[in-house]
């Protein structure tokens, strides 16, 4: 302790610290597909929407210097490609899945095209909240330096939960995602509404994206998403549809992908591959203890073209 | 419009046999009109492998008569064959440079053979009798620019504690971990450094992930190999560390962190190679060279890097500049307590043992496994 090393300390911290840091872009884009697939619709291709994102967020923060201004454009340019998404999918005989993952490979196309002139230039950041003032030891402090989007999000699961259970919205949004002639009989618009759901969906995934670009790992590059936004949509499988768990769910994550690099500071060097994989490992083992072939998961939106 | 097409192709077929005769046959102004194609397996402004390359192309675009193509983002799959084949039917290329290791066997090796004459220069294959000719492969011993910056890491660490962020553990990226640990041990003999594999070339969160745990763990001098080292540089400098770069110079990214870094330096090998060509003399096939040979360098010293510590870097340097110094020199252990290179033995650089290296040597914290 005395040269300033937490030794084994370092593991459990590094997990909590990571599910502060690696969660949120998790976090964001859960609960907009969770907004979305509770609607009735999948939009598979959030992981696009989460690079671009992160791209027009690390571009607009760029050219005008203020990172807020970025995560609003990241949040725009996601509400436009859901729109693009729900807008195909208004379509006649139009598959989902099918749109969504053309949508990823189209927003991520996108992105790396238009964000070639912008890796190599430093944008401005998004500030970090010092909730680590109380501690002495410099790993807590870096460890608690917070960045307001993770408190929104946190803020924002038990908000949806509330939402979807008790306003005239939420019960609006779920009466298209489990009966569509319901909310038609009701004189509602189902395609209105999950335009509006995959809008809003692709909004928090585009917020998502611009913490990627804009405060951790914090900027730029082609590499930065590595497939998070997908794993997010599985997530919420895997949550159930329940904003609460998909809370707890992308923590989990975000401290799972610490634990490969943590371990390996301490010394455990064996199989880190294996704990580089702690993620995947972790949805397929809850997919696979949770499913039955006897019946539909609990939860799942009765619109949802995965389970009609 | 078929009419045209076809036109237009003639035109560039036309325009690529002129090209080949000005380039192989005309004996003495070969390079003239010659067109160069580069091809990078990522992002050609990423701060590392692929800019690093990028460089050494624009140093040709800068020479007169020189006409430089390149292409970003080839897999290495048949993909590098459809945009090596395009190059030189459609933009008359007539001296390649694939950059990236996992072209060259086979896609390389078949693009070789199928046009017998042209120049094909690949960085970081192992050319063997059995390739063809016309084919080459160079690459550059940066593990001695590693090795400076390990002695200038070492001076400047107060912890003791140096970190390394590495993709994988094969052999040229176990040679630099080895060779800055050696280095920064010849400054401070107690200096460990903790190694983390993240498993991939370019993989941010994780070397994100990487760089806060090693600070954690109180590493203050912090260096990589990946390809993309931005990562790496702005997480530890915004958590107060200090860097030494990989690739090229990050010192713009953290100038006050940043304390050295080992480069590549193909803008000097590049125009060589052009020159060779004009001058009709033939490039080895097996290509390789360090500090002395200018294919690496070394980045400009940062401003927290103490006197006594440039003198013996620059020292260390000069001896290798000169040719007459051995990084890894016997005995050299492992940090399984194995004897690797025993007393008496020189491993100089050309020695193919240590392009075959599977261990971390004794003062590393990690495992190749």
């Amino acid at each position: 302790m005395a040269d300033g090393s937490l030794g084994l300390w370092t593991v459990p911290l590094a997990v909590f610290g990571g599910a502060i840091r690696v969660s949120t872009p998790f976090l964001f884009v859960s609960l907009g597909e969770c907004i979305t697939e509770r609607s009735g619709r999948i939009n598979l291709g959030l992981e696009g929407t989460l690079v671009m994102g992160a791209m027009s967020a690390y571009g607009i923060s760029y050219l005008s210097g203020s990172p807020w201004l970025g995560v609003l454009a990241a949040g725009i340019t996601g509400a436009m490609l859901g729109a693009l998404h729900a807008g195909i999918c208004s379509l006649p005989r139009v598959n989902d899945i099918a749109v969504g993952i053309a949508l990823m490979l189209f927003g991520t196309g996108l992105a790396f095209y238009l964000g070639k002139p912008l890796i190599e230039p430093t944008a401005a950041r998004l500030p970090a909240i010092d909730f680590g003032w109380w501690s002495d030891v410099p790993q807590v402090r870096a460890a608690l330096r917070i960045n307001v989007l993770f408190l929104i999000g946190i803020a924002l699961a038990p908000i949806l939960y509330w939402a979807f259970k008790t306003t005239r919205w939420g019960l609006l949004i779920r009466t298209a995602g489990e009966s569509s002639d319901a909310a038609r009989a009701m004189g509602y618009s189902v395609l209105a509404i999950r335009l509006r759901a995959t809008m809003v969906g692709g909004f928090l995934s585009g917020i998502g994206g611009s913490f990627l670009s804009l405060f951790y790992p914090g900027s730029w590059n082609e590499g930065l998403s590595s497939g998070q936004g997908i794993t997010a949509v599985a997530l919420v499988i895997f949550a159930r549809w329940d904003p609460m768990l998909c809370l707890w769910a992308s923590l989990a994550f975000g401290g799972a992908a610490a634990l490969g690099p943590a371990l390996q500071s301490v010394g455990v060097t064996s199989g880190y591959h294996l704990f580089n994989a702690a993620p995947y490992i972790l949805t397929l083992a809850i997919m696979i203890i949770t499913c039955s072939p006897k019946r539909t998961l609990t939860g799942a939106p009765a619109e949802l073209s995965i389970t009609r | 419009m078929e009419f045209g097409r076809i036109s237009r192709r003639h035109l560039l077929q036309g325009g690529a046999a002129l090209t080949l005769g000005t380039a192989f046959g005309a004996g003495a102004a070969r390079a003239a009109g010659t067109t160069i194609g580069f091809v990078y397996v990522g992002s050609r402004d990423d701060y590392g492998y692929n800019q690093a390359h990028a460089q050494g192309a624009a140093a040709l675009k800068k020479l007169p008569g020189l006409k430089v193509i390149e292409e970003e983002k080839v897999p290495e799959t048949d993909a590098v064959e459809k945009t090596i084949e395009s190059m030189i039917n459609l933009d008359g290329a007539s001296l390649l440079f694939p950059t990236s290791f996992g072209y060259y066997n086979p896609h390389v090796i078949k693009m070789a053979k199928k046009f017998p004459k042209l120049r094909f220069e690949h960085c970081g294959g192992l050319w063997s009798d059995k390739d063809p000719t016309n084919a080459g492969s160079y690459f550059g011993y940066i593990d001695e620019a590693q090795y400076i910056s390990g002695i200038v890491a070492g001076y400047s660490t107060k912890s003791g504690k140096l970190g390394f962020v590495a993709a994988k553990p094969i052999p040229q990226v176990l040679r630099n971990i080895n060779a800055f640990t050696l280095g920064a041990r010849l400054a401070n003999p107690k200096a460990t450094t903790q190694v983390i594999f993240t498993g991939d070339w370019s993989m941010p969160v994780k070397e994100a992930e990487a760089t806060n745990s090693l600070i954690d763990q109180g590493v203050d001098v912090l260096t990589c190999h990946v390809d993309g080292p931005k990562t790496m540089v702005e997480n530890a400098a915004r958590r107060g560390a200090m860097v030494c770069g990989y690739h090229v110079n990050q010192s713009p990214l953290a100038p006050k962190a940043y304390l050295t870094g080992a480069e590549w330096n193909w803008e000097a090998l590049y125009p060589k190679f052009v020159k060779m060509i004009a001058a009709g003399e033939t490039i080895p096939n097996f290509y390789r060279g360090g500090l002395k040979e200018e294919i690496v360098k070394c980045s400009p010293y940062g401003e927290a890097v103490s006197a006594e510590a440039r003198k013996h870097a620059d020292d260390i340097k000069a001896k290798l500049v000169a040719g007459n110094y051995t990084i890894f020199k016997g005995p050299i252990m492992d940090n399984k307590g194995n004897a690797v290179i025993t007393s008496g033995t020189d491993r100089g650089q050309t020695d193919p043992e240590l392009e075959k290296m599977n261990y971390l040597v004794e003062g590393v914290l990690g495992a190749t496994s």
